[in-house]
């Protein structure tokens, strides 16, 4: 198929594009295979240049001959456009349309994509497993790495690489895995470092109605725990959701095959609770009328703040078995795939100074989240505004990054990035050039042989004005483990993706320019009162006759 | 003293309001003016002081297995609950408090007590530190339209007002003690603020006396005077701050509003602040929310939502932002009242001073601000924040409503503000603890009568002198002369945390932005002096200076190295700068005279 087929009317002149806060431009509407262009064709102006991936839903107005689109991205902006003439209005809506939801893979931008940055280091290449695993045989020798799943045939959304305890063979490993949900049995997730404590995580076991068990899966999770002591199992899930899970075939640990192990049970949504909960809380923010009793009425209703408190709450609960209660973890809910990397990967910040810094962070979104099997294509692929009726679409990812931003409000200095690079993640996860959030496995990211064809968006951000771009100017190393107030009152809106679109940024832009300023001019006095020092001393060195008391 | 039955109950217990962390236990100790917990069961003398006159409520409840139970919240939203393990001693720490919390007079008050070890001529200078009627000169009076009148010199036309006004040129002192007759009060239109560029002012009043038809030709001349001291202006808005139905429930008091057909081109316009009893009990929902164990994300929303408290902020916000426009954009006058004009209008017209110009958006600034539209235009304080035993219907968060409006600016603003939230914190503190005598008494009259200024000492010069922790590092004065224009959609208001649960550290942010940006400034001020020094110091070695004569300590008169050294010890002897100082500074560093010395050091990093 030629996109040009798709593209009734490529181009139309004397359009205006309306933005909320910016002023209006006019100029020429060009749709290309992938993107939306609007051009003024003047030197001064910027080009919108938008991702037809990028556009949720679009909405149509007629006026006479003129015909308004309104477009309503993924990343929740909203803008206008006008354009002269009623036909070519509804080519461009209806091409849009099409092209906004094209369902092949193989049409998706990022294969089409050729950067035009040098790539430095290839991030494909940055975060792989076997690299990983050497920082782990360096702190411990209890753990191998299996290949198990090099033909992704034990669990097909498992990478090929997995770190289990290293007494336990490969046929144990298979075995369990026919016990656990989608056959994700227990893999490791973080080891920690300061007592030696581990996070795992799984699928929920299938247990079923009649109480199945499986010693391979007890043996395999026994391993990991040091002659005496107890560990945790996190179940994300509410104590009835778990047992209704057993009607189907899921079900959880009993205390009676798991004697080590303590049970503790948490309330995280299932995704379509919190693709719901999105569009509910995306329709507050969307609330032109002057009632604050709305809003906050609204605000409630969305049970988005209460996500974010629940996951955080989860999260802290799993950090504190590892470091207060020295005690080993297993965090899962149902398939292992979504609540429970919420809490593997925010335990893992709150635990793990390393998960702080730029390349830390992308290394957990690697392991965490890409590597563990998020299936980011099915859960990214329509946001807020879709009509369409919502398949398996969900804000885990995106929770999981509000969570950590609210981590980051309250420890301003500890991460050394800024939120700009949660804003640049939650933006790339939805719509984007790179092929890093192509796919919902390893396994499909390697049959579509992503690592050749597209560019990793690793390999973006690890440029050094990018990566200068997402610094956190008041990072200043902090090793300790920090532990977030979840109290209401500590958890706020996540203002720079919710309300971003929804006032001006010049005030708070300034701020932060300030802020950065500030920094910087702070740096290079103390860096020029060093040299000073420094000559001074030479000076001194080298004339001694000319010394003063 | 003889209100303290118990001076020291030992093996007392300070719960944590919110965790179920172990309890504190420490000593309790009552003294003339404090209640301290001393801290004993961790290794840091850890010490808690509440001002007793900060204590807004002291409850005993009954004997439990841990002992007896006694909850304090005070004004500031401090909130303790100690645990005394007899249930005599509980008793005598609450009856102490009680009494010692609610002085029966105003002489009681802590101020009286407070020495500062200043002698008189300071804490005379200290009472002149802040004049309000400077900041009418600084608005450019008196002019052709505008004058500062004495007609209430003794308090004879409204005994509640300052004894300086100011009015229309034009108004006749007939027409003003006519007009004083026709309002609550005898509190007469009198000029709030002077927009120099647009020639318009806010005046306030309080209601008029119009009843269901009554009229008063002075009230009219002058609301007619007013309008004419804005000749470019057509018309002139009268805004009553009150809800419609509460305004009309006054006509038939004899009171009322303004009838758009007596008054010539006025336009008239509610705009809806609740009275101080629906802000007092909304207030109180509010921190029963703040107060709640362990609530749900969905309890707390609710209860805010319940409260009422933000819609009331907005409210408020929503009126100054309605009259910064009137004059800014319609650059018409515009007359505020209220009631009584002494709590709503207060609010009301400070906030819009504030949008409307910068110099209240500075340190100083902020204190005449204060000093003219609450405290000289007679603000109830002592009813208000409940100073002195009194009635308790009096009492009602309208000042605090006006700082957390402030707040929310900032929060749009940025860079906007001379001054940090622990400035706003500072001031609420200690307009509700009486240390100093500033905001006791409720008009200049009571004060003069009180004999303040001889008998305690004024808040400004100590916040000055402290100004240092006071400062936004982020402030710009590039900002200039703009009107702010902050939007007032609901989700740009948020409850405010370091307010309301300013004691519960838990709950605040663990590092904050602010501290280490002060910290910052600090140290750039410092290494400003070190460069100077270094390289005035290597000059020296250089021999560029050695022919001076004075190669060591401060540099007296310095020709070649002047523009730097000169500057920055100039700037460091002013309070730290912002931005613009910054920026003049980098310029500087580079043409010195260690400039060529210094790259190839740099280079070898």
């Amino acid at each position: 198929m030629e996109f040009a087929e798709l593209i009734k009317t490529p181009r139309v002149d004397g359009v205006v594009l309306r933005r909320p806060f910016l002023p209006t431009v006019e100029g020429t509407l060009c749709l290309t295979g992938h993107h939306l262009i609007l051009s003024s064709r003047q030197d001064n102006t910027e080009e919108l240049w938008l991702l037809h991936a990028n556009i949720d839903a679009i909405e149509k107005r007629f006026v006479g001959s003129l015909g308004t689109i309104i477009v309503k991205c993924k990343d929740l902006r909203v803008i206008q456009l006008d354009i002269p003439g009623m036909e070519e209005c509804l080519n461009i809506a209806s091409s849009i349309e099409v092209l906004s939801t094209l369902d092949s893979v193989s049409l998706m931008y990022p294969l089409f994509y050729r950067p035009m940055f040098q790539v430095i280091e290839d991030g494909w290449k940055s975060f792989l497993p076997e690299d990983a695993f050497k920082d782990l045989e360096s702190m411990t020798e209890e753990w191998r790495l299996s290949d198990v799943n090099k033909d992704y045939s034990v669990c097909s959304s498992y990478p090929p690489l997995v770190a289990v305890p290293k007494d336990v063979d490969d046929d144990t490993l298979r075995k369990a895995a026919a016990f656990r949900h989608g056959g994700r049995f227990p893999v490791l997730s973080y080891y920690h470092k300061k007592n030696g404590m581990v996070m795992m995580r799984s699928g929920q076991p299938l247990t079923g109605t009649n109480g199945r068990r499986c010693k391979e899966d007890e043996k395999l999770i026994n391993a990991t725990l040091r002659a005496g002591k107890r560990g945790y199992i996190i179940d994300t899930r509410t104590v009835s959701v778990a047992q209704q899970a057993k009607a189907r075939g899921g079900g959880f640990e009993s205390e009676a095959n798991y004697p080590q192990w303590r049970r503790i049970h948490k309330a995280i949504e299932r995704s379509s609770i919190l693709q719901e909960s999105l569009i509910k809380l995306v329709e507050a923010c969307n609330d032109q009328s002057h009632s604050m009793d709305r809003w906050l009425s609204k605000l409630e209703a969305s049970n988005w703040q209460t996500h974010v408190k629940e996951i955080l709450t989860s999260a802290c609960l799993a950090a504190q078995c590892i470091d207060r209660e020295g005690a080993s973890v297993l965090v899962h809910g149902t398939e292992g795939t979504d609540s429970t990397l919420q809490v593997t990967s925010l335990a893992q910040i709150i635990l793990d100074p390393a998960c702080r810094t730029i390349q830390g962070f992308q290394a957990l979104v690697e392991r965490e989240w890409l590597q563990a099997g998020h299936p980011f294509q099915q859960r990214c692929s329509q946001s807020a505004y879709s009509n369409s009726k919502p398949r398996c679409e969900a804000p885990v990812f995106l929770l999981f990054l509000d969570c950590v931003w609210q981590i980051l409000r309250q420890f301003p200095c500890s991460f050394q990035f800024s939120q700009h690079f949660l804003v640049l993640l939650f933006e790339h996860t939805y719509a984007s050039q790179f092929g890093t959030f192509m796919g919902n496995s390893a396994s499909e990211r390697s049959k579509l042989n992503l690592s050749q064809k597209t560019v990793s968006l690793w390999s973006w951000v690890n440029r050094p004005q990018e990566v200068e771009r997402l610094s956190n100017p008041l990072y200043e190393a902090n090793c300790l483990v920090i532990w977030p107030s979840v109290a209401p009152q500590s958890l706020l809106l996540w203002e720079g993706v919710f309300l971003r679109w929804k006032r001006s940024s010049r005030c708070l832009d300034e701020a932060y320019d300030e802020m950065v300023h500030i920094i910087q001019y702070n740096k290079e006095l103390q860096n020029k009162v060093n040299n000073l020092r420094r000559q001074l001393a030479q000076l001194e060195t080298e004339e001694p006759l000319l010394q003063t008391p | 003293m003889e209100h303290i039955l118990t001076p020291k109950v030992e093996e007392v217990k300070l719960l944590d309001r919110y965790t179920a962390k172990k309890p504190a236990i420490g000593t309790l100790y009552l003294t003339a003016t404090h209640l301290i917990f001393v801290e004993t069961s961790c290794n840091t003398r850890k010490e808690t002081w509440m001002l007793h006159h900060l204590i807004a409520t002291v409850e005993k409840l009954p004997l439990t297995a841990m002992g007896c139970p006694l909850h304090i919240s005070c004004k500031n939203f401090h909130v303790a609950h100690f645990v005394i393990s007899s249930e005599r001693d509980c008793q005598n720490v609450h009856q102490s408090l009680v009494r010692l919390s609610q002085p029966g007079k105003v002489e009681e008050l802590y101020a009286f007590l407070y020495n500062p070890k200043q002698d008189e001529d300071e804490r005379r200078n200290g009472w002149g530190f802040i004049d309000s009627a400077m900041d009418f000169k600084r608005m450019g009076l008196p002019n052709e339209f505008w004058e500062m009148t004495d007609l209430n010199k003794n308090y004879e036309l409204c005994s509640t007002y300052h004894s300086e006004l100011g009015i229309p040129k034009t108004a006749s002192k007939g027409t003003v003690f006519g007009s004083a007759k026709f309002r609550s009060r005898g509190r007469i239109p009198t000029l709030s603020y002077y927009h120099k560029e647009s020639n318009a002012a806010i005046c306030r009043c309080s209601q008029p006396l119009s009843g269901l038809s009554a009229r008063c030709v002075e009230d009219e001349e002058m609301l007619q005077a007013i309008s004419r001291a804005n000749p470019k202006s057509t018309f002139m808005y009268v805004v009553d701050t009150r809800p419609k139905l509460n305004a009309m429930a006054n006509r038939a008091a004899g009171k009322g509003y303004e009838n758009e057909d007596n008054y010539s081109n006025i336009c008239f316009q509610f705009v809806g602040i609740e009275n101080i009893h629906v802000m007092r009990n909304s207030l109180q929902k509010l921190l029963e929310v703040c107060a709640m164990k362990s609530p749900t994300m969905s309890d707390y929303l609710t209860g805010l939502e319940n409260s009422g408290w933000l819609r009331h902020i907005k409210a408020v916000m929503d009126a100054g932002v309605f009259l910064a426009k009137a004059v800014a954009e319609d650059k018409a006058s515009v007359l505020v009242h209220c009631s009584d004009g002494w709590d709503r209008t207060a609010q009301v017209c400070s906030l819009a001073s504030i949008l409307l110009d910068p110099f209240y958006r500075t340190i100083k600034g902020l204190m005449v601000l204060i000093e003219k539209e609450w405290i000289s235009m007679g603000h109830k304080f002592t009813q208000r924040c409940g100073h002195v035993d009194g009635d308790p219907k009096e009492v009602s968060p309208v000042f605090t409503q006006f700082i957390e409006c402030l707040w929310n600016l900032m929060e749009q603003y940025p860079c906007g503000f001379e001054y940090n939230e622990k400035y706003l914190l500072e001031i609420h503190n200690h307009v509700y603890s009486c240390q100093f005598g500033n905001f006791i008494g409720n008009c200049q009259r009571e004060r003069e009568e009180m004999r303040l200024y001889e008998r305690t000492f004024s808040v400004w010069p100590f916040l000055w002198e402290n100004r240092h922790q006071y400062r936004n590092p982020l402030h710009k004065c590039s900002l200039g002369r703009e009107v702010l224009r902050p939007s007032t959609l609901p989700l740009n208001f948020k409850f405010w945390c370091g307010m309301y649960n300013h004691f519960d550290k838990g709950m605040q942010p663990k590092q904050s932005i602010l501290e280490h940006l002060l910290t910052i400034t600090q140290k750039k001020a410092e290494g400003e002096k070190k460069m100077t020094d270094l390289q005035i110091q290597l000059a020296v070695m250089d021999g560029v200076l050695a022919d001076q004569g004075s190669p060591t300590g401060t540099p007296p008169e310095q020709t070649s190295l002047a523009p730097v050294s000169v500057s920055h010890t100039a700037e460091n002897a002013k309070p730290l700068m912002n931005g613009a100082a910054v920026e003049e500074a980098e310029i500087e560093l580079v043409p010195t005279a260690g400039s060529e010395k210094m790259e190839p050091v740099a280079i070898e990093n």
